[in-house]
């Protein structure tokens, strides 16, 4: 009885995305690592061989996510998340540092990254917290909690430091904004990273010189009657103070292999054999692509390993090299009917809970997905996340699925909803 | 309002990957270009360039191995300078050099570090070679040269220079590419075509295997052997005869216009532009610009050609009809033709046969005079007897397959219009070009050729060098008769007036038992200006001639610089050089041995003199000059005693 009423009512749609992009996924990983001598699909030895295990292993997770009351989900979010938390604070004793970052467990073989779950917990717990029926983003207090549950594991993670993995939490920011958090809150943060970029770029001064020109227009034009000179005034005020203070925290705060990463995004003063190497080779890579691609399996780029790390967070200047721009928009157009599938379906939930969940999975695989092919072709600075069901490894594989699965048992699950 | 934020920022961004990728992979072709450097290697392999032979099979020109290290920069990892400069006998100053050049040439394409090592160092370099990552060494073939003489004839080999491979995809820095004579001229048939084989790297620069299964891989093409129309007994002999005198000899067979001996003196051995000094040397050659090394004095050099013009004089009066064979001039020591031209002949009256063997001036002047005013316009008669002259191969380029050449001068009406301001000229203003002293400027090679013509009655083919390409024909325009406008039962009059040039005429003291050569003495004026004041210096040394009388196998023009008339030099030279041509032995000796052992470097020094008085700056180079060839000379003997 139950059977026939998951497989009735789970959305096909995104299910065969997800399974079109993890075909391309695997086949992409399976080029990129290719050994000169041929062996087996399955040799484990090989980086391709242990993705299919991978993919094989999500299988039973997808169907025990599926077969899970999915109540659970909603009733222990509250136990996930602390035990998220508690394996954050846990990074730190028992923590495995790799390249600069403690954020890894490790069990004899198997690496267990705690902030992948975290993900998923945090956004259950706003789920929750967003569902109660007195929750009113009008209140400050409101306001507060529902960034606190943010802002936890946003802080354990930047001190572990993982910018990349804090920059898809802070993503959630969207999330609120669609439940009714001030924009001011969204549209600040907006403005804060544009003044951050333009004061990197171009003189201060003029920075502030600009601010003061948009503001008075914008102060000329305001038609409403609550505009109020002082508000415009402290607010200059701030932007002034805060794009004087990027070149200091630039200076002082960033790390110098963080400073590396925005030169070379704002292309000043970079050396494109040392901190620009990785940026160009993948731009390379990618662009030497051209319409149609070099053909499946015969990247020179990709054969010849010119791209660090190009079965993980690199996975993309594959596609880009072996498919060209017609591989490229394919993969791209259906990473973004995923999300606007997911969207869809949340906006047609019952319960605020399953809405905001999918809201929250829309959110993460964007950011991820955005902030990946971004960084390839200069349009983001480097930040190493990896392209959900395409980039090699067990750990992001299963909990990118299970994020997207909860939703999707969710989803099937509002017709037993009241 | 709020639903839709995140939907736009999703399509919004979507397109704007869309977008930059479309840049990148659809617009921007740097980055194709950019993935092929790094990833796709290209090794060469060069054939080995043709030889070249002499027209009877003698090896002339062979290959030698010789290295060359290459430099990749960007791929140079932590090496240690001081050894490898030791290695291969270098400063650290060179070094330095060295690599900045390459690396703004191109930090990914291989540059030349260090060419043509010989074996020894090379296998020295070898033994190290894995520790210097960024260098490897290419074999590449020099010319081994095995004979001393035709340095003007064959060029030599250089390392393609950036405006070649801008202008030609076909070499890469490091390239040998031939420079002047048969190097060049043949470039493309000797050198053969380099193989090419794509091979895909890896980030470590490791090779992994051929590009597309070797899809777009080339086999290289063996360069093709030449042999020449030299005959390489002939040219050492010609060049031992000019050795301390200035000039050209050239000898064409006439009945195919096979180019037998080119000889230009002073000349230098071959074997100096080749090795690790061949740059050091060119650049001494190069600069001697007083005795000229590297020019071709058969080939460029042009004088006024003085009395065997006057051959081509008689001939077209004949031909006008405006003498025959028994029309008579007077001399008086000359003639008058509005002004007095002197003459030397020392007879009275003159028909065609003794002046010619007597190379009388005022007979000719006469013809001349005649021939000019045959027509009313006199200007058509100008241009009616330089189409004569022209048909000759005169005042124009001969089209040999040399890469130079000269084209020296036939005035015409209209060159004379401009210089008389259009007024109608009399032939009293130009009678010089009778006599060739005129503004007729010639050749030795197109003296030579008209030679041929005459020997030939009437006709010539192109003079050419190439006499056999192996595996390919020869260019048709070579065996093509270039016919003269002088009908030909006109020549056997002036044939015989050349044979009695030796029998009796200027050239009697030549005469060689049992060989009718037939032929004639040349002598030209030359001044030169320096520095606003002109001097007279010794007459240049002229003789043409061509044998046997019937049935001829040679035509020869021989050219001597400040050899004051032609039968002092020129005439001596030529005569030896048919004599040995003709029946393969001398039986003059006391003339070869004057003429082996004569130098006339007193007359040289004495016009050097003048020039260095006013600039003194060119004395120093001469001097390195001669310390170059002397020390050469002397690395030879070392070697050869060896």
């Amino acid at each position: 009885m139950k059977n026939q009423s998951i497989g009735n009512s789970i959305d096909w749609i995104t299910i065969l995305i997800y399974i079109a992009l993890v075909i391309m996924g695997w086949m992409t990983i399976y080029s990129a690592s290719l050994p000169i001598e041929e062996t087996s699909i399955f040799d484990l030895s090989q980086i391709y061989g242990r993705q299919m295990l991978f993919i094989g292993l999500a299988i039973p997770l997808i169907f025990i996510v599926l077969f899970t009351d999915a109540k659970i989900y909603e009733r222990l979010s509250f136990v996930f998340y602390g035990i998220g938390i508690i394996l954050l604070l846990g990074l730190f004793v028992f923590g495995v540092t790799k390249k600069g970052q403690t954020n890894w467990y490790q069990f004899g073989g198997f690496g267990f990254q705690p902030s992948e779950f975290v993900k998923i917990a945090t956004g259950l717990l706003l789920a929750k917290y967003i569902s109660y029926s007195q929750i009113n983003f009008k209140y400050t207090k409101h306001q507060i909690i529902g960034l606190a549950i943010i802002g936890l594991p946003v802080f354990l993670i930047l001190l572990q430091p993982d910018a990349g993995s804090a920059m898809i939490f802070i993503s959630l920011i969207f999330v609120l904004n669609r439940e009714g958090l001030p924009s001011w809150y969204f549209i600040s943060g907006i403005v804060a990273i544009g003044l951050f970029f333009a004061s990197l770029v171009i003189q201060p001064f003029y920075v502030v010189i600009a601010i003061a020109v948009f503001m008075v227009i914008h102060y000329i034009f305001n038609r409403k009657i609550t505009r109020n000179p002082i508000v415009y005034g402290l607010l200059f005020l701030v932007m002034t103070a805060f794009t004087y203070s990027v070149s200091y925290v630039y200076d002082s705060v960033l790390e110098p292999h963080q400073k590396d990463r925005i030169n070379v995004l704002i292309g000043d003063n970079v050396d494109m054999k040392r901190e620009g190497y990785n940026l160009d080779q993948s731009m390379i890579a990618i662009g030497s692509g051209g319409l149609t691609g070099k053909g499946y399996l015969e990247g020179t780029q990709t054969k010849g390993g010119f791209v660090p790390e190009q079965h993980t967070d690199y996975i993309f200047t594959t596609v880009g090299e072996e498919w060209g721009f017609i591989g490229s928009f394919i993969v791209i157009v259906l990473f973004a009917a995923l999300f606007l599938r997911i969207i869809y379906l949340a906006e047609n939930q019952k319960t605020k809970f399953s809405r905001v969940y999918g809201y929250c999975v829309a959110t993460y695989l964007f950011t991820h997905f955005f902030v990946n092919i971004a960084m390839l072709i200069k349009l983001f600075p480097t930040i190493g996340v990896p392209l959900p069901f395409f980039s090699y490894g067990g750990s992001s594989l299963w909990s990118f699925t299970i994020l997207l699965f909860i939703f999707i048992k969710l989803d099937a699950n509002k017709v037993n909803e009241w | 309002m709020r639903k839709i934020v995140l939907p736009a920022v999703i399509i919004v961004s979507s397109i704007l990957l869309l977008t930059k990728i479309f840049y990148l992979q659809v617009i921007d072709e740097t980055l194709k270009l950019k993935a092929e450097n790094n990833a796709i290697k290209k090794v060469f392999d060069f054939p080995e360039r043709g030889y070249i032979y002499d027209r009877n099979g003698k090896l002339l020109v062979a290959n030698q191995p010789s290295y060359d290290i290459m430099v990749v920069p960007r791929e140079i990892k932590d090496i240690d300078t001081t050894e490898f400069c030791n290695l291969l006998h270098i400063s650290k100053e060179y070094f330095i050099k060295k690599i900045e050049k390459a690396n703004i040439y191109s930090p990914r394409l291989p540059s030349v570090f260090l060419s043509q090592l010989n074996k020894a160092e090379y296998a020295a370099f070898q033994e190290k070679e894995r520790k210097f990552e960024g260098f490897y060494t290419q074999k590449r073939a020099l010319r081994d040269y095995q004979v001393k003489e035709c340095a003007n004839i064959f060029g030599f080999i250089t390392q393609a220079n950036e405006a070649i491979i801008n202008k030609n995809p076909y070499y890469n820095p490091g390239d040998l590419i031939g420079k002047q004579g048969v190097e060049q001229e043949y470039e493309e048939i000797l050198r053969g075509v380099k193989g090419v084989k794509y091979l895909l790297r890896d980030k470590h620069n490791k090779i992994i295997g051929p590009y597309k299964n070797g899809e777009f891989d080339t086999i290289a093409q063996q360069g093709k052997d030449l042999t020449l129309t030299i005959d390489h007994e002939l040219q050492k002999y010609g060049t031992e005869l000019m050795i301390n005198k200035r000039g050209g000899i050239v000898a064409i067979e006439p009945k195919s216009g096979e180019i037998l001996a080119l000889v230009s003196a002073p000349t230098y051995d071959p074997a100096m532009l080749v090795g690790r000094q061949r740059s050091k040397n060119y650049t001494a050659l190069y600069n001697d610009s007083i005795s000229k090394p590297l020019y071709d004095r058969g080939l460029q050099a042009t004088y006024p050609p003085g009395s065997p013009f006057k051959i081509i004089t008689g001939l077209i009066g004949l031909h006008e009809e405006v003498i025959d064979e028994q029309s008579t001039f007077y001399c008086n020591g000359g003639a008058n033709f509005g002004r007095f031209m002197k003459c030397h002949c020392g007879l009275h009256t003159l028909q065609l046969n003794n002046g010619t063997y007597k190379s009388c001036n005022s007979y000719f002047g006469n013809t001349y005079k005649r021939t000019i005013e045959k027509y009313k316009d006199s200007y058509y008669s100008v241009d009616n007897w330089a189409n004569h002259v022209k048909s000759f191969g005169l005042g124009q380029f001969l089209g040999t397959d040399m890469p130079i050449g000269a084209k020296g001068l036939v005035p015409t009406s209209k060159m004379y219009k401009k210089m008389y301001n259009g007024a109608p000229i009399r032939s009293s203003y130009i009678i010089s070009n009778s006599i060739g002293q005129g503004e007729v400027l010639t050749s030795p090679i197109q003296l030579a050729n008209m030679m041929a013509v005459v020997a030939n009655q009437g006709y010539y083919y192109t003079p050419h060098i190439v006499k056999k390409i192996k595996g390919q024909p020869l260019d048709k325009k070579f065996t093509t008769k270039h016919y003269s406008t002088i009908d030909k039962q006109y020549f056997p009059p002036m044939i015989q007036g050349l044979a009695d040039v030796y029998n009796v005429g200027t050239a009697s003291s030549l005469k060689v038992e049992g060989l009718q050569i037939c032929g004639k003495t040349g002598t030209a004026e030359n001044k030169i200006r320096v520095a606003g004041k002109t001097y007279q210096l010794k007459d240049h040394s002229i003789f043409v001639a061509f044998a046997p009388k019937e049935n001829p196998t040679i035509a020869i023009a021989v050219f001597i610089e400040n050899g004051y008339w032609g039968s002092r030099w020129a005439g001596p030279i030529a005569t030896l050089m048919v004599e040995k041509y003709v029946n393969g032995k001398i039986t003059r000796k006391d003339l070869e041995t004057t003429m082996l052992n004569g130098s006339l470097l007193p007359e040289y020094e004495k016009i050097e003199n003048i020039i260095f008085q006013r600039f003194p700056e060119q004395k120093k180079e001469s001097d390195s000059l001669k310390k170059i060839e002397t020390a050469i000379g002397e690395a030879r003997k070392e070697e050869e005693s060896n």
